[in-house]
């Protein structure tokens, strides 16, 4: 049996225990409707559009809060990581503030943005900025002061030595906040959607949940894992490409 | 103004650098000329490496006079490169002239590597590495070549390796240069003269005056070497050990 095979097939039996159970009746339906009911759903309203629109308006915010939080975070933790003041002003605000449970905020911003559109991408905004800004402050730091020496003694200015040895050398460590910051994007959006919601995938589920189309909520959530997986994996392409330096360090 | 020859290319005088309470550096005065090849000695914790970051302008807290030229390179101990550029990225990395590839691929070859310029620096070994930060220093064409125990962290045979190599780097391209080095017999063997620094102070100037090429069993080297030994009080070794 191949390394695939036997991977597989915990996953397969899983399914297969899950559509048995359910269709001899052992799961109720209007608890865990098979994985077929699933599919059905998923078939039913790929077709009529509710899916697509859904999944569009999710990731429109899931972006737009990715694009705001992760904007912030390099420019406040490139600023602390580089400029000594940078530091001294930014970054022992920025750790207090990470003490907050982002997710405990909803009551209050909810009162201050109400519950649109602003409340759940300010929601992921804030789920992607902590990671981010952490591993761009922490990269910057760890960069190994003698390769900027090193480059000092080539002639490098201080802008040309953040292009090529910090920025670089900050890299792995970014990437690391990326991937953190994508998962936290990602749960801020399903908290976010929970909350009242006129359109996305969330609201999907929870309309769902009114007329006990328990199928539809099982969908959204596969659906909300596949994001996650998806987006995870484009990271890793990326990661990939951006630092083949890094195998020959690795294979060394 | 000190008096200046128009040979001297290097002028320290009363270089005192201190860390907290300690003085490492207690007034040093150092020329080094055109094309001369100066070894410092000393203890480890003597201070030879803070007398090169000064000159190499990586140390903006010592006092003193430092006059050195703007044509300068640096080679540490360990080889620095940025793991991120390419070997040759690296060679060139500041270099602003517009024949920068070729003069690359000139310095590359020089040191042996013409055909690895395209790898990363990971996938060097340790005498290579240290050959592309030669490169990297060349391709600047500095007057003046700082080294600090720049085979310091090589195998014994890469070592021999590299001294024969700058001693024909700087036949072709006669730099001067500043070697700091742990290494007795490399010192004697690279260098036209030999300082050893000693509790902030340089205590003795040694010219050396032996024939190139240079080799241990070269008349004179011995008596040289054990007079260096005993200025670094290193217990006279055994004379057969020599040979």
């Amino acid at each position: 049996m191949s390394l695939r095979v036997r991977r597989l097939t915990t996953p397969i039996m899983l399914l297969a225990v899950w559509e048995g159970t359910a269709r001899a009746g052992v799961l109720a339906p209007d608890k865990l409707p098979p994985p077929s009911a699933v599919l059905e759903a998923a078939w039913r309203l790929s077709r009529d559009g509710t899916l697509g629109t859904s999944l569009l308006d999710s990731l429109q915010r899931a972006v737009l809060g990715l694009l705001i939080g992760g904007t912030l975070a390099l420019v406040l933790g490139s600023v602390a990581g580089l400029l000594r003041a940078g530091d001294d002003l930014v970054d022992p605000t920025v750790q207090a503030a990470r003490m907050l449970p982002h997710l405990g905020l909803v009551p209050l911003l909810i009162i201050w943005l109400g519950i649109g559109e602003s409340l759940k991408v300010t929601l992921v905004a804030l789920g992607a900025f902590f990671p981010i800004y952490l591993n761009t402050y922490a990269g910057i730091r760890d960069i190994d002061e003698r390769l900027v020496e090193a480059a000092r003694t080539c002639g490098l200015t201080w802008s040309e030595r953040v292009r090529h040895v910090v920025l670089p050398g900050a890299m792995p460590s970014l990437f690391l906040g990326l991937r953190l910051a994508f998962a936290a994007g990602w749960l801020s959006l399903v908290v976010g959607e929970q909350v009242n919601g006129q359109s996305g995938l969330g609201f999907m589920m929870m309309e769902a949940r009114e007329f006990s189309q328990t199928e539809v909520v099982v969908l959204g959530l596969l659906v909300y894992a596949l994001l996650g997986l998806l987006s995870d994996l484009a990271l890793r392409m990326g990661e990939r490409r951006l630092l083949t330096w890094r195998r020959g360090l690795q294979a060394a | 103004m000190a008096t200046r020859t128009a040979s001297r290319l290097v002028e320290a005088a009363r270089v005192r650098r201190s860390f907290g309470g300690t003085v490492v550096l207690d007034g040093v005065d150092l020329a080094i000329d055109r094309g001369e090849v100066v070894a410092l000695l000393g203890a480890s914790g003597s201070g030879k490496s803070t007398l090169l970051r000064i000159l190499a302008g990586l140390d903006g807290e010592a006092s003193g006079n430092v006059s050195v030229p703007a044509s300068r390179a640096v080679v540490f101990q360990e080889h620095r490169l940025l793991p991120w550029k390419r070997v040759a990225a690296n060679v060139t990395l500041g270099v602003r002239t517009k024949n920068a590839a070729s003069r690359t691929a000139a310095a590359l070859a020089e040191v042996g590597l013409a055909d690895r310029g395209d790898a990363w620096p990971a996938e060097l070994s340790g005498g290579q590495s240290q050959r592309v930060a030669i490169a990297r220093a060349l391709i600047r064409q500095p007057e003046l070549l700082l080294l600090d125990e720049p085979f310091g962290a090589l195998d014994a045979l890469n070592r021999l390796k590299m001294q024969a190599l700058f001693s024909r780097l700087r036949a072709v391209h006669e730099f001067a240069a500043l070697l700091v080095t742990h290494d007795v017999d490399e010192a004697i063997l690279l260098s036209d003269r030999l300082l050893v620094l000693d509790d902030g102070h340089i205590i003795e100037s040694i010219d050396v005056d032996l024939d190139h090429p240079r080799a241990v069993d070269t008349p004179g080297f011995a008596t040289l070497r054990r007079r260096l030994l005993t200025l670094l009080r290193v217990p006279a070794a055994p004379d057969e050990a020599l040979s």
